[in-house]
């Protein structure tokens, strides 16, 4: 198993997607069996293979002035919005060498979010047919996968910091009206990216069974 | 002739929709290219031709619901 670790800081989407292209090939052609890309972004707007443009609440114009790219993108699901208070981990897995099942796969991504949650004594859930990690009725995570040839990109991206969820209101996430929270609102406290990632790093590793 | 069919995606998925065609009717593809993308909950899928030469006929549309089996296309 060869796995590599991408940590990285804040990132434009497109050249985390760009990464993600080239990783991908690397796992392709067999140089890699998997890696995983930690990064934020600055603020975005992406809509997945079942996104719609009514779901985004404000004018292009508007996003344009606020320095907010949307992007159309090969990933499951409707809209969302990523921001630097949030941690986005897009895992690039070869299922050859772990499972060939894609609800496996997404449980397992919520899996190592509900671990990551409960290291900080937090208590994430499922809902039936909602793919993702919420409290209570708010959604903490999101989850959008593409899978080509049994490879894996996009992923999932977590709420930690509470200042980033006012620009959730520019869309119906997911193409619903739902509330989004953070960690930082369930605890009242500063959460620190940087030890959020080793955290979540050590849950995802134990969740694909990958070797540290 | 080859058919192109919806493979097994994993435990208890039965079926999932066409969200793409890579390519047209009548266009000619290569095996592995990028051929048709179904998607399944919050996951997209894409399925490689299995075979090369001309995509005759086209079974399902982007929207459809295909079943785990079923031929989504020929190439000839």
């Amino acid at each position: 198993m060869v796995f590599k670790l991408f940590n990285l800081g804040i990132m434009d989407y497109k050249e985390a997607w760009e990464l993600q292209g080239k990783v991908f090939g690397q796992i392709k052609n067999n140089s890699l069996n998997s890696a995983l890309i930690l990064c934020q972004h600055y603020p975005v707007i992406t809509l997945g293979r079942q996104g719609k443009e009514d779901n985004i609440r404000v004018l292009p114009l508007e996003l344009k002035r606020m320095g907010i790219g949307v992007y159309k993108i090969e990933r499951g699901g409707d809209v969302t919005y990523h921001g630097p208070g949030q941690l986005i981990a897009y895992p690039v897995l070869d299922l050859g060498s772990f499972k060939k099942d894609i609800h496996l796969f997404l449980r397992q991504l919520e899996e190592s979010a509900i671990k990551f949650l409960s290291a900080f004594g937090v208590k994430g859930l499922r809902r039936k047919g909602l793919t993702g990690v919420w409290i209570g009725q708010r959604k903490i995570a999101s989850i959008g996968i593409a899978i080509k040839n049994w490879i894996t990109f996009h992923g999932i991206s977590i709420n930690l910091k509470k200042n980033d969820l006012d620009n959730f209101n520019l869309i119906r996430p997911c193409g619903m009206d739902i509330e989004m929270t953070s960690l930082e609102t369930i605890l009242g406290e500063n959460i620190e990216i940087g030890r959020a990632k080793e955290i979540f790093i050590d849950k995802f590793k134990d969740e694909f069974l990958i070797p540290n | 002739m080859v058919k192109v069919i919806l493979p097994e995606l994993g435990e208890g998925i039965q079926k999932a929709t066409l969200s793409y065609w890579y390519f047209k009717e009548g266009e000619k593809v290569s095996e592995k290219d990028d051929l048709v993308e179904l998607t399944t909950d919050k996951a997209t899928f894409n399925l490689p031709s299995p075979g090369s030469g001309m995509l005759t006929e086209i079974f399902f549309h982007e929207g459809d619901t295909v079943n785990v089996g079923q031929t989504l296309a020929v190439i000839e």
